[in-house]
């Protein structure tokens, strides 16, 4: 049961192995804290979908079962919007177009599908929540790269008499602009691709 | 905005996949070789002028009147899937040499962010109706402009010696992150100066 939850955050990582729901990861990553109401977004929409896909699976006829995990999915993003933007108006704003993509995120989607679709409804709860996590770690291991290097900071929520932004200390004064533009994204995520690729190479050599 | 200003500003300034990141996923599955990165430029251009006329239309005529916005999300993108299904048989009886060039990717355009990108910026934007369509047609020339170009080079950099690391993937992340340096060159000032 448990391995439902752990291969969708390291074996199967959506953002790194399976190289889907690469458009909001890229939109979103300027700011550590964007990464986290994304994140937190796609995880509630993935764990209603599979809850709901996996309850109806019987009842939806296999031919159209594309539309009707369409509708499902989008009626979830329809929540997260709503909520979105009645509780966090200005993460909503800064979100932009990528809250209603949330319906046409691939991750979302491919769990359904593979998942959801075949399975009852405990583990597809876990395979959403590990997928879901999976997604999130690597927007946010993203957002860190670029936020910390593209403009010196880490913004986190305001918590009492914590402001919510931490400076690094040089790169506050001089820092690498290009890695926060849309630019220095595709170089972001290029170089890891190509770290992890280098990295499983090696473990494989020397087992 | 007039039209010309919207059309220079989604196919460069703000190109969908370069600076937005909007249709990443067919952006680097489908530009492995040119022939069927122009097909799929030309569909995503196709369905996104159409999507963004209809969408305008279901916003404006059926949400507002009747009050029924949030449900914008799921009604634009049932609408999209809908109209891609019509297209797609529309093509089929009367185009057939059309259909048979882009058949293959109309089905992907469902969930193709572009397309449903394009309808809520339009919307978002407070566009009219002709304003809306030449946005949609605008951001699927941008489209088809990015994935041309990196079919080209991507097509080149097949027969090079790449670190073992980075192909494949990580390579055409890199391509595209120098294509979207070199489209940073044009920004409000170039709008400014063209248009006054």
């Amino acid at each position: 049961m448990i391995k439902e939850l752990t291969k969708g955050v390291f074996k199967e990582n959506a953002i790194f192995v399976m190289g889907i729901g690469l458009c909001p990861t890229l939109g979103v990553s300027t700011k550590v804290v964007n990464a986290l109401g994304m994140g937190a977004g796609v995880i509630f929409v993935l764990i209603c979908s599979n809850i709901m896909i996996s309850l109806l699976k019987d009842f939806i006829p296999n031919k159209v079962r594309i539309p009707a995990y369409i509708v499902v999915i989008a009626s979830f993003t329809a929540v997260v919007e709503m909520v979105m933007q009645a509780y966090t108006p200005g993460l909503f704003r800064t979100l932009g177009v990528f809250v209603p993509l949330i319906a046409v995120n691939c991750v979302i989607f491919a769990r359904a599908e593979v998942f959801a679709g075949k399975h009852t409804i405990l583990p597809s709860i876990l395979d959403a929540l590990g997928a879901g996590i999976g997604f999130t770690l690597g927007l946010l291991v993203i957002a860190l790269i670029r936020e910390v290097l593209g403009s010196g900071t880490i913004t986190l929520f305001p918590l009492g008499s914590f402001e919510g932004v931490i400076d690094i200390p040089v790169l506050i004064n001089s820092p690498v602009r290009i890695v926060g533009l849309s630019a220095g994204a595709l170089f972001v995520i290029g170089f890891l691709q190509a770290f992890l690729n280098w990295y499983i190479a090696k473990k494989k050599e020397v087992k | 905005m007039s039209y010309v200003a919207i059309i220079i500003t989604y196919v460069f300034i703000s190109n969908f996949v370069l600076t937005q990141f909007l249709g990443m996923c067919p952006f680097l599955g489908v530009s492995k070789n040119v022939e069927s990165a122009v097909g799929m430029g030309f569909a995503v251009t196709f369905v996104a002028t159409m999507a963004s006329l209809v969408t305008w239309m279901i916003q404006h005529y059926i949400l507002v009147p009747l009050n029924i916005v949030f449900l914008q999300t799921v009604a634009f993108i049932l609408v999209i899937a809908a109209l891609v299904q019509i297209v797609e048989m529309v093509l089929q009886k009367f185009a057939p040499p059309l259909y048979k060039a882009l058949g293959l990717f109309l089905p992907l355009m469902t969930t193709n962010c572009a397309i449903l990108g394009v309808a809520v910026i339009a919307v978002r934007a407070n566009y009219n109706a002709l304003e809306s369509f030449t946005a949609g047609f605008a951001c699927g020339v941008g489209f088809l402009l990015a994935i041309f170009v990196m079919s080209t080079i991507r097509e080149r950099i097949a027969t090079e010696d790449i670190p073992k690391p980075f192909r494949g993937i990580p390579i055409a992340f890199i391509i595209a992150g120098l294509m979207a340096m070199s489209f940073m060159a044009f920004d409000k000032a170039l709008l400014k100066n063209l248009i006054g």
